[in-house]
């Protein structure tokens, strides 16, 4: 049975999980920051 | 193993932050519970998403290495069960945490499962000495490693960046819940007036 694929596979699941989880995290700061800080100069 | 053994790299990582997510949600919750400290409920939350997503991969890269190692891509032994129960304790604790009145804080009920959550982790960590298993003994112990060199030292320094990505995620997420309380009591004093 050749290995490479699962070797592959295990890389790019994880790959994929962290990518997810760093953008939506980033996003999701961001997003919220950006609400707080507009309510904040409102009179 | 053959060359399957580089799984190695991403499957230990995932599996000391899934294990070392929910030390920390309970840890935390118990700072929460007995000290009231403000952020540690916050905290506690922004660990559970990363902790949950690390337990999945720690899940699924194991179940890809079991494959061609033991011909099977999945067995109810010990070590598996125990993990997959750490994943639906993340499951819980999120969809509790998310229940939680205030929003980006935890909590007291999701607290408390937190605590009682970590019964597991030892579990997870002896299963493979009390219980028969496919999966293999602990290679690295306090009393040495039996990981070759050319091995053991790429692992830890994989584990170190997983674990620096992993904190800066915590960080990115305590960020968020932080600005959505102020924009909750900007709302609430706006209501007010």
């Amino acid at each position: 049975m050749p290995h490479a694929p699962f070797i592959i596979a295990s890389f790019a699941v994880t790959g994929v999980g962290i990518s997810w989880l760093l953008i939506s995290s980033y996003l999701a700061m961001r997003r919220a920051e950006a609400s707080a800080d507009e309510l904040r100069q409102q009179p | 193993m053959g060359d399957t053994v580089k799984i190695i790299f991403v499957h230990v990582p995932a599996a000391w932050l899934g294990m070392g997510g929910w030390t920390g949600i309970a840890i935390a919750s118990i700072i929460q519970l007995v000290w009231r400290h403000p952020l540690a409920g916050v905290s506690a939350r922004a660990i559970a998403v990363p902790g949950a997503t690390f337990a999945a991969i720690c899940l699924i890269t194991g179940s890809i290495w079991g494959r061609p190692t033991w011909g099977t891509w999945w067995v109810w032994d010990g070590r598996l069960t125990s993990m997959l129960v750490l994943f639906f304790l993340y499951l819980g604790y999120i969809a509790l945490s998310n229940a939680s009145s205030e929003k980006g804080d935890t909590s007291r009920v999701a607290a408390v499962f937190g605590i009682i959550g970590a019964v597991n982790i030892p579990i997870i960590n002896r299963s493979v000495v009390w219980w028969e298993s496919q999966h293999q003994k602990a290679s690295i112990t306090l009393g040495g490693s039996s990981i070759d060199q050319a091995y053991l030292v790429p692992l830890f320094v994989s584990v170190a960046g997983f674990s620096l990505l992993f904190g800066a995620l915590v960080l990115m997420r305590m960020r968020t819940a932080l600005a959505e309380m102020r924009i909750e009591a900007r709302m609430r004093r706006m209501a007010d007036y």
